[in-house]
């Protein structure tokens, strides 16, 4: 595959047409209002939204930087973490909580990325699963601050205050979506811009043919290290939004099996996309929630899917969209 | 496959349908059903959580078929107040994030009107704050934890199995007369064992006791580090705290290192399940049964347990009872309340009496007004290998302890407050 | 104190043991294929596994050898089926090809074999502890680790002086030039993933033999063998031999005097190496 031919599918929705963003803006605006007819209910919507963002944080890692790693719910269990021990322990305050959030993912992930940014491939996939692992055993350990295995409880998010009116996402499943799309809106705007700087287009080429990008005097390391900072700070965004949602934070929320998934719904819904991964996150969500409610075999089929993508639907939904679409 | 079959598919789409594939039932069903069909009401939906898969998952099956046993009978003699019931089983995985999100889709997606769950403490602990959250009545049938109606009871949340602090208190003095003062405990690093190590505790230290304890994942499988460090330490007794499979392999290696001729083994909880599972020099030690199926003369209990063995081959535990009580207890709230309010269920199993075809042993049984916990009566006794040709027959009872003798309402912290 | 300490040590050096036995397969495969084998505990339960299916047909003994050789021959079709599939591509592929595999396995032991673990009888020869003082010298034991010094050197004697293992150790260097000398590569790959699982399904009779059988018995082993390949230095195998002993013993010892410590110990080792010493103990300076 030449570099010419896959630039043409690289960039955020910048060759499609607005409308198609505007389209995508409406669906998830409304979804409140059309989930219900297909058999969802509002905080699904949410949830498929938190996760859907995490995914997109880690694509922005994966997809257009091309450095994979297996390692990324380290960051967001983080993000719940500090959101969640903001609550419990600090301060009553949403606004406060989601920064802690996205401080604790961010600034943890940029000292690990500043470790591990020199490896390549494999081995740096190999090393964030390591470290996921040590983060993993501390909040799995420090058990009078983190909860332990027990998890963190007793904390709610609280309703947001805006001097003239007050925004009860505590009790109002519907405002809490739109909180959270709200946040969703800025983080993915925020990746959305980055990627169209010149800095995001050096982190194409990177992607593309490193050596190529050395040559032409890129810092490569140094691009993999912001790519994977920028990457941890909003997939804890993510995680701090997720702790809102479940009014709950565990050591699952930082552990392998949650990286996996994760990669899963990038390569799903097509990591060669910028929206991909949110479909991938939709469609994965909604999947592993009918198959184990069905059997308790759920994960023979979970992992039957893993081995299926791979085998047969490499370029994901949206990759083979844009194959058909360009034939 | 350990789980027999109604388990094995999760009946979540409609229980009745579910419920046709069991066979036997399915029959049972196709004669009655028009009663419930008849009253053409909203289905009465209970929502269960549990661990069906993970380590605690041989506990957690037992309850979910106790439960199904449970719903079946009901559906077949009319339902609860004329409405057929719907059991939503959803799996837990013995992770606690995974039962908070369970339990959230069967309140926000199929709606059901009461819930109840989980074997692991945490996760019981964890989804009893979600159904408060959401104003839901909720019965725990089986994670012991203390808070859960201690000190974070909560109006709207009962429970069926023992606290920690009533299994300890009903084994320590037994333990420490039998054996001696100087304890060894292997305990799972969660909520459940923390709360159990610190009742034992407690109850040694008043008797001038000493101990060394070790805290170990909840599905740790290779104890030997630990069973050096317990050999070392020369304890009268082995405090197998740890659940399920983990306990069950730590049982095994303790065997294997012959350490059965060092010390004697004790504790809380070791259930029928896992007796089965261990060798016979394992089968052995002065426990806790939180139910028992023995219970000669006691009416109704050899139908129960005649019952549910012949359904699924396999012995009748506390699990299955506590499955039982579960949605029992929801039938005889809603029956008696006229409502299906969960502040108006609350109001009416405070306090409220199981009738003897339900609570499956002597003495009253009865929901303790004051933190909702049940008190039944605890059998502690001697855990032994099976008698020729009675292969459940693995525990002999030396003691009934009344529950509420056990921990009396002022030990349990617990202040019930309700929403106004 | 002594005689916990010396307990402790050998506990060490048999956990350690089992690391390396992992370790060096996972290695193996990950040096030549480039894939990180998230199925092989799996792998290892499955061998396990085996072992307790033919065990009462032809003994323990025989058992040793068929099932890692039965589930080194599993490894080979899903090498030759599946992951031969995804070379060359994103390493994305592989991680999640083998993550789907595990989640398979596992799911399909535990449906086969039931959640209830089961015992994998060990010859009584070998299976009574040696001495009452030194309970924990059981036979068995002290079997495991003479079986896994001897599988190590077969493993390096065969990669040392074996035309085959010339061409491994050549093909970790360079592949590409091993491929221009007319050597089938596709055939190398598969062959040394199916060694790789070779050592998993040994691990899991000699585990299954210690601990007993259930279909998670691999997962406690694979985290802390990624640790002792990035310790020991990517593309060693010396290196992860040493890797797995180390945090083995090092374990151990923490365990002496502050158990619950034990686990965290291997981590620090891990962030000591990688800052003083990124590309490991005994690592390649060109992969990193």
């Amino acid at each position: 595959m030449s570099g010419m031919a896959r630039a043409q599918t690289q960039a955020p929705a910048a060759e499609r047409p607005l409308l198609i963003l505007a389209g995508i803006w409406v669906v998830l605006i409304a979804a409140p209002f059309w989930m219900p007819l297909v058999g969802g209910y509002t905080s699904l919507a949410s949830r498929i939204l938190v996760i859907g963002l995490a995914a997109m944080s880690l694509n922005f890692l994966i997809g257009f930087t091309g450095v994979v790693s297996f390692g990324h719910a380290a960051y967001f269990g983080l993000g719940v973490y500090g959101a969640g021990m903001i609550l419990r322990y600090i301060a009553p305050s949403t606004p406060l909580a989601v920064i802690a959030g996205i401080l604790l993912g961010g600034i943890v992930g940029s000292a690990v990325g500043a470790l591990i940014c020199r490896r390549r491939g494999i081995y740096f996939a190999l090393v964030t699963i390591a470290f996921q692992e040590v983060f993993y055993y501390i909040a799995y350990k420090w058990d009078s601050v983190t909860g332990g295995f027990d998890g963190l409880r007793g904390f709610q998010r609280q309703p947001i205050h805006f001097g003239l009116f007050t925004l009860d996402i505590q009790k109002n499943d519907l405002a809490f979506y739109y909180f959270v799309l709200a946040v969703f809106a800025i983080v993915v705007g925020f990746m959305g811009f980055v990627l169209r700087s010149p800095f995001g287009r050096t982190l194409l080429a990177v992607r593309e043919n490193e050596r190529r990008a050395r040559f032409l005097g890129i810092p490569v390391d140094r691009h993999i290290w912001l790519a994977f900072t920028i990457s941890s700070f909003c997939i804890g965004a993510a995680g701090a939004l997720y702790a809102l949602l479940n009014n709950f934070a565990d050591p699952s929320s930082l552990y392998t099996d949650l990286s996996g998934e994760l990669v899963i719904m990038c390569v799903l819904g097509g990591m060669r996309s910028f929206w991909g991964p949110l479909l991938g996150a939709a469609v994965f969500e909604v999947l592993q929630d009918y198959i184990s409610s069905q059997t308790v075999n759920w994960l023979f089929f979970i992992g039957l899917i893993f081995v299926l993508v791979v085998m047969f639907f490499p370029r994901g939904l949206l990759g083979v969209f844009r194959r058909r679409s360009a034939a | 496959m350990v789980q027999g079959k109604p388990s094995g598919r999760l009946g979540r789409r409609g229980v009745l349908k579910a419920g046709a594939a069991l066979g036997a039932i399915g029959a049972a069903q196709i004669s009655s059903p028009f009663i419930v069909k008849a009253l053409g009401e909203q289905p009465f939906k209970i929502g269960f959580v549990d661990p069906l898969t993970g380590s605690l998952s041989l506990l957690a099956v037992s309850e979910v078929q106790g439960a199904h046993y449970a719903v079946d009978e009901i559906n077949k003699k009319g339902g609860i107040a004329g409405r057929e019931v719907q059991l939503f089983v959803e799996d837990s995985a013995n992770d606690v994030g995974t039962g908070v999100e369970k339990i959230r889709e069967l309140i926000d997606k199929d709606h059901v009107d009461v819930t109840m769950g989980d074997v692991n403490s945490a996760i019981a602990y964890a989804i009893s704050q979600v159904a408060t959250e959401k104003g839901i009545l909720h019965i725990v049938p089986g994670g012991h934890t203390d808070p859960i109606t201690g000190k974070d009871c909560a109006w709207n949340v009962f429970r069926i199995c023992n606290t920690t602090s009533m299994d300890a208190n009903a084994i320590s003095e037994i333990l420490i007369k039998k054996f001696g003062k100087r304890w060894y405990f292997i305990t799972p690093d969660y909520a459940y064992g923390h709360t159990l190590q610190a009742a034992f505790v407690k109850n040694l230290m008043k008797a001038g006791g000493t101990y060394e304890a070790e805290l170990l994942p909840i599905a740790n499988s290779d104890f030997s580090a630990s069973l050096i460090r317990a050999k070392a330490y020369k304890p009268n007794v082995l405090l197998n705290n740890m659940g399920g499979l983990a306990q069950i392999d730590c049982m095994k290696q303790f065997v294997q290192f012959g350490m059965d001729k060092d010390m004697a083994l004790g504790g809380a909880l070791f259930e029928i399940e896992s007796v089965l599972a261990v060798p016979p020099t394992a089968q052995a030690g002065w426990w806790d049964m939180e139910w028992w199926w023995d219970q000669p003369g006691v009416p109704y209990v050899k139908e129960f347990v005649t019952g549910i063995v012949d359904r699924y081959k396999k012995p009748c535990s506390a699990r299955h009872w506590f499955g039982y009580v579960g949605i029992y207890s929801f039938k005889l709230a809603v029956e008696k309340a006229k409502s299906t309010k969960a502040i108006d269920l609350a109001h009416t199993l405070e306090g409220m009496e199981l009738p003897p075809e339900i609570a499956l042993q002597p003495g009253k049984v009865f929901y303790r007004a004051g933190d909702h916990e049940l008190m039944p009566n605890i059998f502690a006794g001697e855990v032994h290998p099976p008698a020729a040709n009675e292969p459940y027959n693995l525990f002999t009872v030396a003691d009934l302890v009344p529950g509420d003798q056990a921990q009396p309402l002022a030990e349990t912290g617990c202040h019930m407050t309700y929403p106004s | 104190m002594l005689q916990l300490v010396l307990f402790n040590l050998f506990n060490g050096l048999i956990i350690g043991a089992f690391y390396v036995l992992t370790a060096l397969g996972l290695s193996m495969i990950l040096n030549l294929s480039n894939v990180i084998n998230f199925a092989h505990g799996n792998f290892l339960a499955l061998g396990g596994y085996l072992a307790y299916v033919l065990i009462p047909y032809i003994g323990f003994w025989p058992a040793l050898v068929v099932s890692p050789l039965l589930t080194a021959v599993l490894g080979f079709v899903v090498e030759r089926t599946m992951i031969r599939r995804i070379y060359g591509r994103d390493p994305i592929y592989s991680l999640l090809l083998t993550f789907g595999l595990a989640f398979m396995i596992q799911d399909g032991c535990r449906y086969i074999w039931g959640v209830n673990g089961l015992p994998l009888t060990t010859p009584a020869s070998i299976s009574q502890p040696l001495s009452q003082e030194f309970f924990f010298l059981t036979g068995y034991r002290l079997f495991v680790v003479g079986i896994v010094i001897v599988a190590v050197a077969a493993l390096f004697a065969f990669l040392r002086y074996t035309r085959m293992g010339m061409r491994i150790r050549a093909g970790v260097l360079d592949l590409d030039t091993v491929s221009a000398l007319g050597i089938n590569v596709r055939l190398l790959r598969s062959l040394n993933f199916a060694f790789g699982i070779f050592l998993a399904g040994l691990a899991g009779v000699l585990a299954g033999g210690q601990i007993g059988l259930n279909p998670n018995m691999g997962d406690d082993l694979l985290l802390p063998s990624f640790v002792a390949i990035i310790v020991g230095g990517m593309g060693s195998l010396v290196g992860t031999l040493l890797g797995g002993l180390l945090i083995g013993v090092a374990a151990a010892i923490t365990t002496i005097f502050y158990a619950s410590a034990s686990q965290a110990v291997i981590y620090v080792i891990m962030a000591v190496v990688l800052l003083a010493r990124p590309r490991g103990l005994l690592g390649e300076e060109g992969l990193q």
